[in-house]
C-alpha cells in the first residue's frame, strides 16, 4: 500500500516520469487554464491564418499553385479543428472557445495581422511563418498533455509540405525576372522580423515560461527555438540568393550560431494590443462568417431532428 | 452562459487505417447527425488516405473507467503471473511448446 500523497506532487511526479496527462486525470487548475489558453490560441491561429492565404486563392499564378494553396488552406482548417477538439477535452465548450475569439477576448498569433500584398508573400508565409510554426510544433509533439501532443503529431506530419511549397515559390521567383526577384526579396524583407517575433518575448520577458517548462508543456525556450530557426533559415536564403534584412547578421565561429540584430519589441506589443495592420479586418471576417453561417447550423439541427422523428415513427 | 440548443453535438471519431486492423480513436468533432459526423470525419481525418472505414460515436454514449480508481480497479490482475506462458517450467529438450 502506498502512502497517500499530495495530488499536486503526484501530478508533478507523473510529468517528471514522462507520463502523459490525460483528460480525466487530476491536474492543477493552473495547468488546465494554461493549456486552455495556449491550445485555443493555437487553434485560433490556424483558423485566422487561413485569411491572409485565402486572399490569394483566386489569383494564384497557375492551376498547380492554386490546387496546392487550396489544399494548404484546407489543412489549416483541419489543424484548427484538431486543436479545438483538444481544448474541449479540458472541459471548455466549443461555443465558449469560439465566442472568445469572436469577442476579441482570445488572442491568435500576431503574424496573421500582417497583409499579403503580393504573390511572393504566399511563398514567404509558407517558408518563414510555417517554418517558424513547425519549430514550435515539433517541440509540442512531446508536450505533457496527451490530446495536445497527439494533435501536434498529426499536424507536423501535414505541415512539412506547407513549408516546402512556400520555399519552392520563393526559389522559383528568385530565379525569375528582375521584377520577380525584387518581389521575393521584398516579401522576405517584410516577413523576416515578424516571423522572428512568432517565437514570443525573450526568455527574460516571458514570465510564464518557467512554469510551462516545469510542467513540460513547453520543452524549449522561446530564445532557443528562435536561434535554431535563424541558423537554419539563413542557409536556405543563401541557396536561393536572397538577403536576410539584418545588417548585424553574422556567423559566430565561437558559438557555432549566427549573431543577429534586435527585434522591434514595440511593434510586437503594439500588434498584440490590436493595432497591427489587419487586426480589425481579421476579426470582422471571422465574425461575418460566423454570423452568416448561423442559419446553416440551425437548419442542420432542424433537419437532423426531423429525420430522427421520421425514423422513430 | 447557457448552451445554445442548436449547437451540434460532439462525436468521437474512430478510423480504421487498413482492412484487417482495428479502429483507432483519432479525435472528435461536432456534427448535427451521424451522417454529417462521418462526412466531416472524412474531410478532417482522412485527407491523405489515412482511413478505410470510419466510426462515429456520440460522445455522450461513451463511458470510461476512472483513472483515480485505477489501482483498485486493476488490482485483481496484479498477482496472477500464471496467466503468462513464461510462468511455466518446461522439461529440458521438449520442442514446439
Amino acid at each position: 500500500m502506498t502512502e497517500p500523497i499530495n495530488l499536486e506532487e503526484g501530478f508533478q511526479a507523473k510529468i517528471d516520469a514522462e507520463l502523459k496527462i490525460e483528460p480525466k486525470d487530476w491536474m492543477p487548475d493552473a495547468y488546465r487554464k494554461t493549456l486552455v489558453r495556449q491550445i485555443s490560441q493555437h487553434a485560433h491561429s490556424e483558423v485566422v491564418g487561413m485569411l491572409p492565404e485565402g486572399n490569394w486563392i483566386t489569383r494564384a499564378p497557375s492551376l498547380r499553385r492554386k490546387a496546392i494553396l487550396l489544399a494548404k488552406v484546407q489543412d489549416e482548417a483541419g489543424h484548427g479543428l484538431y486543436l479545438y477538439s483538444a481544448v474541449e477535452t479540458l472541459g471548455t465548450s466549443r461555443e465558449k472557445t469560439i465566442d472568445d475569439l469572436l469577442s476579441g477576448k482570445a488572442k491568435y498569433s500576431s503574424i496573421f495581422n500582417y497583409p499579403t500584398l503580393t504573390w511572393a508573400d504566399i511563398g514567404a508565409i509558407g517558408w518563414l511563418v510555417d517554418g517558424a510554426a513547425i519549430m514550435n510544433q515539433v517541440m509540442l509533439c512531446r508536450t505533457s498533455y496527451g490530446p495536445y501532443a497527439r494533435a501536434m503529431v498529426r499536424i507536423c506530419k501535414e505541415e512539412s509540405f506547407h513549408q516546402r511549397q512556400g520555399y519552392e515559390i520563393m526559389s522559383v521567383l528568385s530565379k525569375g525576372t528582375e521584377e520577380q526577384q525584387a518581389m521575393a526579396q521584398d516579401a522576405l524583407d517584410r516577413w523576416w522580423w515578424p516571423s522572428l517575433m512568432m517565437f514570443g518575448p525573450t526568455d527574460a520577458n516571458s514570465p510564464h515560461s518557467a512554469q510551462s517548462m516545469k510542467w513540460k508543456i513547453k520543452r524549449q525556450s522561446n530564445d532557443e527555438l528562435r536561434q535554431t530557426f535563424i541558423d537554419r533559415t539563413v542557409q536556405q536564403a543563401e541557396v536561393i540568393g536572397l538577403t536576410i534584412p539584418d545588417p548585424e547578421l553574422k556567423w559566430n565561429e565561437g558559438t557555432k550560431q549566427y549573431d543577429w540584430g534586435t527585434i522591434d519589441w514595440t511593434e510586437f506589443y503594439d500588434v498584440v494590443a490590436g493595432n497591427g495592420p489587419c487586426n480589425k479586418e481579421r476579426s470582422a471576417a471571422r465574425n461575418k462568417a460566423h454570423d452568416e453561417g448561423e442559419w446553416v447550423r440551425n437548419a442542420a439541427m432542424a433537419y437532423a431532428a426531423k429525420k430522427a422523428k421520421q425514423k422513430a415513427a | 452562459m447557457s448552451e445554445n440548443p442548436n449547437n451540434w453535438p460532439l462525436w468521437e471519431i474512430f478510423i480504421q487505417s487498413k482492412r484487417g486492423l482495428e479502429h483507432k480513436h483519432v479525435g472528435s468533432l461536432h456534427a448535427a447527425d451521424a451522417q454529417m459526423a462521418i462526412e466531416n470525419a472524412r474531410d478532417v481525418y482522412t485527407r491523405r488516405q489515412e482511413g478505410n472505414s470510419i466510426w462515429a460515436v456520440l460522445a455522450d454514449n461513451l463511458h470510461s473507467s476512472r483513472p483515480e480508481d485505477a489501482e483498485s480497479f486493476y488490482d485483481p490482475a496484479d498477482d496472477k503471473v500464471y496467466r503468462h506462458p513464461t510462468f511455466y517450467t518446461m522439461p529440458e529438450g521438449a520442442k514446439y511448446i
